[in-house]
């Protein structure tokens, strides 16, 4: 197994990089210089220079993003916040720390009804809980998430004031964490709802049309366990989909965050563009991808693990 | 006097069965009723949107101080008005035109360029095939929305960047499954018939691979539009597409915003517009899919 975890590990290093280019590519394609935002407006050439020098700004670019993937590599540092002077790494973590849980319980919001919704479309399909669940599930992928957030503070902060409307939980403790989470929860829940119960039911039918089901139904199986041996093969395929669903919890976040203030990456992203705050952008956008990319990579290591038939790359 | 043409000959001849596969595509599409609805709601919001200018009937611009958040209903004023007093109607008319070619244009952009290099990809294999694949594979390392807002959050606002950053965003996918099938199809018996016979590249891609893989490639692509404009209108929504003062659907959500605790219903507006048109691409995408007998 653990052959397996170090040659997908090996085969991810070339995206790592490749995204980092990006990463940094992506800012130093960015309109306007950064030297300007840190000096006063009648500083001279040659204290222009002595800065761009210091920051190594001077140097080639190849040069520039090497010392940079250096440093964030190496040393973990990702630089310092223009805005605020803080290390960015840290602010980073912190936020993660917001987004990931928050992206775990949309996840867990989205795949629990996903499941079932789609397990019980496929049984009954062509029947009028296959026609409801089909619908449902094309609403959830269609809804804007950020328009369904305002509408769940319309709802339930404004005219029922049963959860706060926004910000992150001012009082320690899971209670209040879980009140304030609840709602950015579920908006962002709604499209993985959808997609993860179409990929369910296709992902059923599949296997309901496979020769052993016929086998274990002549053999006078309860649904019940026919169920199990169904969702047992189908595993795989909901195991990707849940991994590019938990991405996407990630990702959309950001606007889903924004809508709530919620204290994670997507709002930290939000005030790093607003304020020009290249490095700490930069350094949001590394760590989410870093993340993203090594939650694929467990999806495919897990899921070699429980289909061994599956051997890629 | 001419002999009577034999009566073989003038007998009307049946019509050849066998039908061109589109038409039986557009056949089948008229046959659906879900895609026959979303169509023609989708026809009326373009078509809205393209006559707004004759249709709305106020300037979305123009604003009043005194007519600020009337509500649904209001005489003069049926969809109510925004926070600065301007005509809802008008604003959603004239926000469909932005927001459809915001969320368009980079599906037709990443449709073109990622059909041709995917099917370029597949098609030549070696060594064009790994600079392809690989140079698009990197872009999956984001999540959609997190590469949409990180390049137009580091480009700056402005419809031209929100092109160029969901194009971004698009094209590696419809490159991935241009290229997937275009390497099984090319793995298919006809096509190793058709090379057997002297077949050269371009009558090969033209008559064997390009019609086969156009189908999946499409349906592939009509997935992506509901994506696309729900993205479009959410980096206007974040303040990095459209700017202010032009009516888009995500900006006017997101000024809206705040009004929500003086009235409920005008600010949900701009939403429902952005989940029924993304509503009406996924229910003609599916309905695409089906007719064309495309898995996936």
């Amino acid at each position: 197994m653990w052959s397996l975890v170090l040659r997908r590990l090996l085969l991810t290093l070339p995206t790592l990089l490749g995204a980092s280019l990006i990463v940094f590519a992506m800012v130093k394609l960015a309109p306007g210089d950064p030297i300007s935002i840190l000096m006063p407006p009648d500083a001279g050439k040659a204290e222009i220079e002595a800065v761009k020098e210091a920051l190594g700004l001077d140097r080639p670019l190849p040069v520039q993003y090497l010392k940079w993937l250096e440093r964030a590599v190496v040393h973990g540092d990702l630089g310092r916040s223009i805005a605020t002077r803080r290390p960015v790494v840290q602010d980073v973590l912190d936020a993660l720390r917001n987004s990931v849980i928050l992206a775990v319980a949309s996840s867990m919001l989205a795949l629990i009804p996903g499941l079932a919704l789609g397990t019980l479309a496929a049984f009954q399909r062509g029947g009028v809980v296959d026609k409801v669940v089909s619908a449902v599930a094309i609403t959830g992928v269609s809804v804007p998430h950020y328009w369904a957030g305002i509408m769940l503070v319309i709802v339930f902060s404004v005219q029922l004031g049963w959860f706060p409307a926004m910000g992150g939980p001012s009082d320690p403790g899971i209670g209040p964490y879980i009140r304030h989470m609840l709602l950015p929860a579920v908006a962002l829940a709604l499209i993985p709802l959808g997609v993860i119960t179409r990929v369910v039911r296709s992902a059923v039918l599949d296997i309901l049309a496979q020769e052993f089901v016929l086998t274990l139904r002549v053999k006078g199986l309860y649904t019940g366990s026919l169920v199990r041996h169904v969702l047992k093969n189908a595993s795989p395929q909901i195991l990707t989909v849940m991994g590019l669903q938990f991405g996407f919890a990630l990702g959309g976040s950001v606007l889903v965050e924004t809508v709530f203030s919620w204290p994670g990456t997507g709002y930290l992203l939000n005030i790093a563009i607003f304020q020009r705050d290249m490095p700490l952008l930069q350094g949001i956008i590394l760590v989410l991808s870093t993340t993203f990319v090594l939650l694929n990579l467990a999806v495919d290591v897990l899921q070699s693990l429980i289909d061994p038939r599956i051997v890629r790359g | 006097m001419s002999v009577p043409a034999p009566a073989i000959l003038t007998a009307p001849v049946a019509a050849p069965v066998a039908t061109s596969y589109w038409r039986l595509v557009s056949r089948r599409l008229a046959r659906d009723p879900a895609t026959l609805i979303a169509g023609s709601l989708l026809g009326a919001i373009v078509l809205a949107a393209v006559l707004a200018p004759a249709l709305a009937p106020y300037d979305p611009a123009a604003g009043s101080i005194r007519m600020r958040l009337s509500p649904i209903g209001t005489v003069g004023h049926p969809l109510g008005t925004d926070e600065q007093g301007r005509d809802m109607l008008s604003r959603l008319l004239f926000g469909g035109r932005m927001t459809l070619l915001a969320g368009l244009t980079p599906i037709v952009v990443a449709c073109l360029f990622g059909g041709v290099l995917g099917i370029l990809a597949g098609y030549l294999g070696g060594a064009a095939n790994s600079i392809i694949m690989r140079a698009s594979d990197i872009f999956y390392a984001f999540p959609a929305i997190l590469l949409a807002i990180a390049i137009s959050g580091a480009l700056g606002p402005g419809l031209g960047n929100t092109l160029i950053s969901l194009s971004v965003v698009f094209l590696p996918r419809i490159i991935r499954v241009a290229e997937a099938v275009t390497v099984q199809t090319k793995s298919l018996e006809y096509v190793a018939a058709a090379r057997a016979s002297g077949a050269g590249s371009w009558p090969i891609v033209r008559y064997h691979l390009l019609p086969n893989v156009l189908a999946p490639i499409l349906v592939f692509t009509s997935t992506q539009v509901s994506l696309s404009i729900i993205l479009a209108a959410g980096l206007s929504f974040l303040g990095l597409g459209v700017t202010p003062p032009a009516a888009e659907w995500g900006l006017m959500l997101n000024t809206l915003r705040q009004s929500i605790y003086v009235d409920a219903w005008v600010p949900a507006l701009p939403g429902v517009a952005i989940f029924v048109v993304s509503m009406a691409f996924n229910l003609l995408s599916d309905g695409l899919r089906d007719a064309m007998e495309v898995r996936g």
